[in-house]
């Protein structure tokens, strides 16, 4: 099986899903002959040319609106926003029409619309290159968000959404784009949305993690085995739907939990889990579910190390949660 | 004041009693589709008035009249069935002449079980995929880019469908209205733009929209036609709708279209155009109702009568009455659809949900009406 990182990946699922689909289509700012600024996109615009890798104008709204437009007539459209960051200017086109549109036209008109973005900190981006958006999204009815860790699971699951037929918000943690390697399957499959990854079996405390924060968790799982402490690590992978039954199983079985958020703590999706536990798992908790999230700031620069999340402060709650 | 001069540049076919002006090339359209025009235009009167005084009288929640505009809505007759029209909220005749029903539309405004969109949208929001009509948004201008990804869609797909997209001139003031021409230009999708310029955005005179001076003016800076046309002038209106229909067509790229027009009464049901307006200034515009210019004109033709429009009339106002006693008659959707068409499969919180509400003891709505 070949090696790939997570840029690989997804580029190994657009060409895959390209080839089989010639209503897929994929567009953006400088994803044609560039390839995209991370290289996502690299050698489409060759092997598919300009009509089916378009590169955009220069407007988040219009890469969206138009996206729209396409999969309403009946293409497969795969926008790129080029940083999480800069998916604002879309807001309402994802909002109140992407997500809605299904809905609104009494299930008339679906919007197949996957739009990939990378998120995350810890790249010296700033505010404008490090945001994690996912809970404005969580919170929109209507759209699905998935989030992968890793290359294997990019692929699976971005084939999968490019095979359904809801709007998806497909998020990519940049900081580990080319840093996460594994094997993946040259050809085609599927992972099932909605499904998390038991990435690491454990017995004392469950650790919930998704996107760039699986690495801090399994990072902090193995100092926590090598302080003698059992850490199941969880990689929730799709975020709307979360799977709510994989979390129980687990935390029913370790009676402890820790959820590490990147973005910012306040209304965070981690938020919405503990609620989520807590209402079906009340009686197995051994202690309060802990949370390790960014700061209710906006994403520092120079001192972005400090803000995000990383495995000292993770063992550092889990320790607590085991002491409660 | 007159909001809005007849200017040089602005494309007219009849005069403001009805006769062809002088020089003035009439467009080739049969004169069943003339009268079928015609019919679709007094069903829209009819329906607006309906509807407006079920308004007042407080059994319908909210409307939106098009009195005075009610030619711009027929730039969509020369499109084929295959064509994609993107509407703003104000075009009724669109609706009707592509074949929604009498039916289906007050279905829609009463919300109930038989609503297209199954009671999910406040009134005037229809939605009719069988005829290609999409879904109305209430932010203006964002079915904009939409439209705009439509008709490149098309291209893309080797077909020579067309799009067409209705808006305010309030509405250009948008971000999406500069976003989705742009992008049209560029990619010389085949859209035509259709600017309902009706002068004024709830209480807003289009002055305060733009410093330039015509609306169509502002398609130079996005590489296409701006044509300034007379919105009010039926004939006008499907001339220069067939050549920009032709244009995107032939692949030769988008069209802007500004239809001056005037917004005779108010924005919708809850607005008072006496507070910020002349009540004057419309009385210029009722000397060029389209309606009464396009029957002066099929009178000279020898295509209208008053026993036709009168049965027209009368059928319309018997088929609403009919729709209405039907929507009456009719039970809002029931609780549990309210959980259905936001995912294609319902995921296990919204499942969870549902289950939790069924199991409450139901809640009289407040918006019963009738």
């Amino acid at each position: 099986m070949p090696v790939m990182n997570i840029i690989q990946a997804v580029n190994d699922a657009l060409r895959l899903q390209m080839r089989q689909d010639p209503r897929t289509v994929v567009l953006g700012e400088d994803v044609g002959k560039f390839g995209g600024v991370f290289r996502a996109t690299s050698g489409l615009y060759e092997e598919f040319g300009g009509e089916r890798v378009i590169d955009t104008p220069l407007a988040e709204a219009g890469i969206i609106g138009t996206a729209i437009g396409m999969a309403l007539y009946g293409l497969r459209p795969v926008p790129e926003i080029q940083f999480g960051d800069f998916i604002f200017p879309a807001f309402d086109q994802i909002v109140n029409e992407l997500a809605k549109f299904r809905y609104r036209s009494g299930g008339q008109y679906p919007c197949p619309v996957i739009i990939r973005t990378p998120v995350g900190g810890g790249i010296r981006g700033g505010h404008y290159h490090s945001q994690s958006p996912e809970a404005l999204f969580i919170h929109t009815p209507g759209l699905k968000v998935i989030a992968p860790s890793n290359p294997y699971d990019a692929k699976g699951l971005l084939l999968a959404c490019m095979r359904q037929n809801d709007p998806v918000l497909f998020m990519e943690p940049k900081r580990i784009y080319r840093a996460s390697k594994g094997e993946v399957p040259e050809g085609d499959y599927t992972l099932e949305l909605g499904k998390l990854a038991v990435t690491r079996p454990g017995t004392q405390v469950t650790l919930i993690a998704w996107s760039g924060m699986v690495s801090i968790a399994e990072e902090t799982a193995a100092k926590a085995e090598a302080a003698g402490i059992s850490v199941e690590v969880l990689d929730l992978r799709s975020l709307m739907p979360f799977d709510i039954d994989g979390i129980l199983a687990s935390v029913k079985k370790t009676g402890r939990c820790v959820i590490v958020q990147e973005a910012p703590k306040t209304c965070g999706f981690g938020a919405e889990l503990i609620a989520s536990i807590q209402e079906r798992a009340m009686e197995h908790l051994e202690a309060p579910i802990a949370r390790v999230c960014g700061f209710d700031t906006p994403f520092p620069y120079t001192l972005e190390h400090e803000y995000m999340p990383n495995a000292d402060r993770v063992l550092g709650a889990i320790r607590q949660t085991l002491e409660w | 004041m007159v909001a809005v001069q007849a200017q040089d540049d602005l494309r007219r076919v009849l005069d403001d009693e009805g006769r062809v002006l002088p020089g003035a090339r009439v467009p080739d359209v049969a004169d069943d589709v003339l009268r079928n025009i015609f019919d679709k235009m007094t069903l829209v009167r009819v329906m607006d008035d309906r509807m407006m005084r079920l308004q007042r009288q407080g059994r319908l929640g909210f409307y939106m009249k098009a009195i005075g505009e009610e030619a711009t809505h027929f730039a969509t007759a020369p499109l084929r069935s295959t064509d994609w029209v993107y509407p703003s909220y104000r075009e009724q005749g669109a609706w009707f002449y592509r074949g929604y029903t009498i039916k289906q539309f007050v279905d829609q405004l009463f919300g109930n079980a038989n609503d297209p969109v199954k009671g999910r949208q406040m009134p005037v929001h229809h939605s009719a995929n069988w005829l290609n009509l999409v879904s109305i948004s209430s932010p203006v201008g964002t079915q904009i880019p939409q439209a705009v990804g439509s008709a490149y869609a098309a291209k893309i797909m080797g077909k020579d469908d067309v799009s067409m997209v209705y808006f305010g001139e309030g509405t250009s003031s948008t971000g999406e209205f500069h976003v989705g021409l742009n992008f049209a230009g560029v990619w010389k999708a085949p859209c035509v733009f259709i600017c309902r310029n009706n002068g004024w955005a709830i209480s807003v005179p289009r002055e305060k929209q733009t410093a330039a001076k015509t609306f169509a003016s502002k398609a130079v800076g996005y590489g296409m036609p701006g044509i300034r046309v007379d919105g009010n002038d039926i004939l006008a209106v499907l001339q220069v709708a067939q050549e920009a229909i032709d244009r995107a067509r032939a692949g030769d790229g988008p069209t802007l279209i500004e239809a001056l027009t005037y917004r005779v009464q108010g924005h919708s049901s809850s607005d008072d155009p006496s507070v910020y307006r002349d009540p004057k200034e419309p009385e210029i515009w009722e000397k060029r109702d389209p309606l009464n210019r396009m029957r002066n004109y099929l009178t000279h033709r020898g295509l209208w009568d008053q026993a036709w429009e009168q049965g027209l009339i009368d059928r319309y106002n018997q088929e609403i009455t009919d729709a209405l006693a039907a929507s009456d008659a009719t039970p809002p959707p029931p609780v549990e659809t309210m959980f259905d068409d936001v995912f294609e499969e319902m995921p296990w919180h919204i499942r969870e949900q549902k289950a939790w509400l069924m199991a409450q003891a139901r809640t009289k709505s407040p918006h019963h009406h009738g």
